[in-house]
């Protein structure tokens, strides 16, 4: 907040309205624009082969859309999904045209907050924490701070699901997830 | 807003949007300043619009949309509530949109721009062609309002400017074609310019603008109308430089390309104006020399062309379609009401208003296809969609406990009957997307003989198997893939005639055009007798182009193969047919895209062959469910040969290959699926699964499960671009419970590694 001039570094949060949502003791924003919906935990199809957070598939109104589970791509350790967890159905548009949906498990959803400038800070170097790349920026609104994720890079799918090699060569042992 | 049948082939496009409309004037109801109630609903129903395509010209449409995105941003971006101005703004742009989607529906008059927007987005002159509404002038020219719109709205005199004129005795439905494809191209092609805008460096983009044009120019050249043709042209050879990296993009470049693709677009809708009977064999004039010029200066690096000079004639009143000048020629088609009228007046700057909207939508001279209707595949394919869910909510009713115990036998008749009449549906939405490929096929006819004759060559051209029956949706996408080949075969495979001669061959070249019916999908063939492909040359060339290492081994087919890369050329010159290396490499994504293969053989001196292998339909597989586990997955039926429960002693290990199955004294590779996908089975021991015998190709192969769960008509979902780098699975279809089963590939399965490395340790060797 000391030195958050919103132009000091250009990838910081745009100011604008955020969902915030917990996983485990954390807070997390996601820009309301790419909300698309908020849906209850329903039966998920698991992919085989796919890396481990992809959850699988689920349908959506005659659409089938993937379900990362947040935890395991931030690499936090895994936990039961309590009565409140839901999913966040994301839409992400393409530079080509369209748009694609993809689910986010998260432990439950909290509230739509509107974060002004001097509410945002850039992201601080977490030293090669896996969610650093993730990060637009921290919001800090009433004494709390939600890390603000930047939905294209979360949840980037082209090329990223590449399903992990057959296991054929290496069957006892579960391969590797990216 | 109240749904128009007088809308002949769009209006369930534009009944969409104007549901989404709807719904967001149902939401301004609820709008109050400094509120916050509304917002997101709205914001989400303009997302949905904007990703709605407009179905022809959408400058008014599109520039509105940009408005309003510009304000709900702001909001979103500043406060997050509504400010009495933007409420004011969002109710005026509503009643703006929706009166150009009343004007598409009804066919009247473009809304005028609301005074007190951004003028920098005014679309162009609002004078309507034909019901149709003016394209955008220049959605994003940085210059201010002025009084003429656009110089691509003038039309200058007959005589300076080239014309064409439609041969619509003989090219009625080829003109039809070409109108309902340039639309979609040059809607592509504004969306691509709209994304140059932010990220000018985004060479897909580039790419496909490329390609538009070019697809553009080669249905012009097909119909020879050559001034569309020539403009299309120039423009290509312009985005080739900037894609090849040798001129860098910019607002000037921009600009002249929006400006090209509204010319072609006033071309385009000239063109549907007489296919729709106004004035049908009509000059049709539209500008293109100063555009040409400034194509042509900006390609030789000129950095910034020079600003558009006033068109040289002093005509400037905006001018639609000219109307032959002259009477027109004999023998042409004319509907009475046009031959009613007094013959146009001979002075090049009459000013031809069209006539009014609604005699335009009297069928050209009696309609050709009586019987059939034309409909938009869109629509069909929201049908299938529909009626898929319908069987699935069906099923689901059916399989409901509090219903299945109800034991009524009247009901019960019900039920079957219900379940009768979804099958029926079912079979009958999907017959309707079956056609056959010939009039895919047909086409190439003229393509070929066209072809031919300009480039002096002898060609016939032998067609297999036209009553070959696959998906609308297939035959549809079919059509480039097939032009670009058929073109590449005549271009570059069939020699002139005095060198087939010297080589004994006929001076007749023979192109053989096959499909056929090959265990659950089709194969199509394109065989030539020329001089097939050069693998040095080839290889030369991918060297040249940086395709690849100077030291890469690669055997023949992988060579061959090169030529499917993007950017890849043989061809010494820049011709209208091929050789600028756009082609091949689209010919394989669509391919691709249509989830076949595409493969190809050549031996030198004697032909090339193209096999493209793809499915039948794209929208529904006979699915064999299976179980692993406590997963489901499905297996297309054409692909079992069959299933069994093995006896002990049926699977053996074979050192070094894995297991096999013997099915009737063949020994067949057995592949333990559960283990292959990485998931937990049941069945330890084979003789407490099944096996599934797939086959694809020539090989096959047993795919042990845990139980089989029933045969089911499945409607496939696409996975999406999430797993698209993935080819073990085919798809997802949704099953009965409303749960997701995955589609297994059985082509990756039966070419799936053996267990090679497993130990017998490894693997729990059945007893004998």
């Amino acid at each position: 907040m000391t030195k958050s001039s919103p132009n000091s570094n250009p990838s910081l949060a745009k100011a604008g309205r955020y969902l915030a949502f917990s996983l485990g003791a954390e807070t997390y924003g996601l820009p309301v624009l790419n909300v698309r919906e908020i849906i209850r935990l329903c039966p998920i199809t698991p992919v085989p082969r796919a890396p481990e957070y992809i959850k699988g598939v689920i349908n959506l109104r005659g659409t089938v859309i993937p379900v990362l589970d947040l935890r395991a791509k931030f690499q936090m350790p895994t936990a039961v999904y309590g009565e409140r967890a839901c999913i966040i159905v994301v839409q992400l548009r393409n530079p080509t045209g369209g748009s694609t949906l993809i689910g986010a498990i998260v432990d439950t959803v909290e509230e739509v907050i509107q974060l002004n400038a001097d509410h945002l800070e850039p992201a601080p170097d977490f030293g090669g924490s896996p969610e650093t790349q993730f990060i637009l920026g921290l919001g800090t609104l009433n004494g709390g701070v939600k890390t603000l994720l930047d939905p294209d890079k979360v949840f980037l799918t082209e090329g990223l699901l590449t399903l992990v090699p057959s296991p054929a060569s290496t069957p006892q042992n579960r391969t590797q997830t990216v | 807003m109240s749904s128009n049948d007088k809308a002949a082939g769009d209006s369930s496009d534009l009944l969409r949007a104007a549901e989404l409309l709807a719904q967001i004037g149902e939401e301004l109801a609820f709008v109050v300043p400094d509120g916050d109630a509304g917002l997101l609903p709205i914001n989400r129903f303009v997302m949905d619009l904007e990703e709605w395509v407009a179905p022809t010209a959408a400058g008014p449409w599109t520039a509105g949309l940009k408005v309003v995105r510009l304000w709900l941003d702001e909001i979103l971006d500043g406060s997050g509530k509504f400010t009495e101005d933007h409420i004011r703004l969002i109710n005026e742009w509503h009643a703006y949109v929706s009166s150009v989607l009343d004007a598409w529906l009804d066919g009247g008059g473009m809304p005028d721009w609301p005074s007190g927007w951004d003028r920098s987005l005014v679309p162009g002159a609002t004078t309507p062609v034909a019901g149709v509404p003016k394209p955008a002038a220049d959605s994003i020219s940085p210059q201010p309002p002025a009084p003429d719109p656009s110089p691509s709205a003038v039309l200058e005199p007959i005589g300076d400017e080239p014309s064409i004129r439609l041969n619509l005795d003989e090219d009625l439905e080829l003109l039809r074609e070409f109108h309902a494809e340039s639309l979609e191209l040059l809607q592509g092609i504004e969306q691509g310019v709209l994304v140059l805008e932010t990220t000018p460096a985004d060479t897909e983009t580039i790419n496909s603008i490329f390609r538009a044009f070019h697809t553009f120019k080669g249905g012009a050249g097909f119909l020879h109308l050559d001034a569309p043709r020539h403009l299309a042209h120039e423009l290509e050879t312009l985005l080739d430089l900037v894609r090849r990296s040798e001129l860098r993009i910019n607002a000037g470049i921009i600009n002249l390309i929006l400006a090209g693709a509204d010319a072609l677009r006033q071309f385009t809708h000239a063109i549907g104006a007489q296919l729709q009977g106004i004035h049908p064999g009509a000059l049709i004039v539209v500008p293109t020399s100063d555009i040409i010029r400034r194509a042509k200066s900006a390609a030789r690096g000129e950095s910034v062309p020079p600003p558009v000079p006033a068109p040289p004639a002093p005509a400037l009143a905006p001018v639609e379609v000219q109307p032959a000048p002259s009477t027109p020629i004999a023998g042409f088609p004319k509907s009475d009401r046009t031959s009613l009228e007094p013959v146009p007046q001979a002075a090049p700057e009459a000013k031809a208003p069209l006539s009014p909207a609604a005699p335009a939508r009297e069928p050209v001279s009696g309609d050709p296809v009586a019987g059939f209707v034309k409909l938009d595949t869109a629509k069909l394919d929201s049908l299938v969609d529909l009626v898929g869910e319908l069987v699935v909510a069906q099923s689901m009713v059916v399989q409901n406990q509090e219903v299945r115990s109800i034991e009524s036998p009247q009901f019960l008749r019900l039920v079957r009957q219900l379940s009768r009449i979804t099958g029926d549906l079912q079979r009958t939405a999907m017959s309707m997307r079956m056609v056959p490929i010939r009039g895919a096929f047909q086409k190439m006819t003229r393509l070929v003989r066209d072809l031919a004759a300009s480039q002096h060559k002898q060609v016939q051209l032998l067609l297999e198997g036209e009553e070959t029956e696959l998906d609308r949706n297939i035959v549809e996408k079919l059509g480039d893939p097939l032009i670009h080949m058929i073109r590449n075969s005549l271009d570059h495979g069939i020699e002139a005639p005095a060198d087939r001669i010297a080589q004994g061959k006929p001076a007749q070249g023979t192109i053989r055009l096959s499909a056929a019916h090959q265990r659950g999908g089709i194969v199509i063939r394109i065989t030539d007798d020329g001089k097939g492909l050069n693998p040095d040359r080839i290889r030369a060339k991918a060297l040249e182009r940086g395709l690849i290492r100077a030291d890469a081994e690669l055997d023949e087919s992988e060579i061959f193969s090169l030529i499917f890369l993007p950017g890849f050329s043989t061809a010494e010159r820049v011709t209208d047919l091929s050789g600028r290396g756009v082609g091949m490499d689209v010919v394989r994504r669509n391919i691709e895209g249509l989830r076949g293969k595409i493969e190809i053989q050549s031996v030198p001196g004697q032909g090339t062959q193209f096999t493209i292998v793809l499915p039948l339909t794209l929208a529904i597989i006979d699915g064999m469910l299976v179980g692993v586990g406590e997963d489901r997955y499905i297996i297309p039926t054409l692909s079992i040969r069959e299933s069994f429960r093995p006896q002990p002693g049926m699977v053996s290990t074979i050192q070094g290959c894995g297991e096999v199955v013997s099915v009737r004294g063949r020994q067949t590779p057995l592949l333990r699926l559960g283990r292959h996908l990485d998931r937990p089975f049941k069945a330890s021991k084979p003789e407490d699964a099944i096996i599934v015998v797939v086959e694809s190709g020539d090989a096959s192969r047993g795919l042990l499960v845990d139980e089989l769960l029933g045969k089911q008509e499945v409607v496939i979902k696409s996975l999406g671009q999430a797993f698209q780098n993935q080819s073990l699975l085919a798809g997802s279809a949704v099953l009965g419970d409303g749960s997701v089963g995955l589609i297994l590939d059985v082509d990756t399965l039966v070419k799936a590694p053996g267990h090679r490395k497993i130990s017998a340790t490894a693997t729990a060797t059945p007893g004998p």
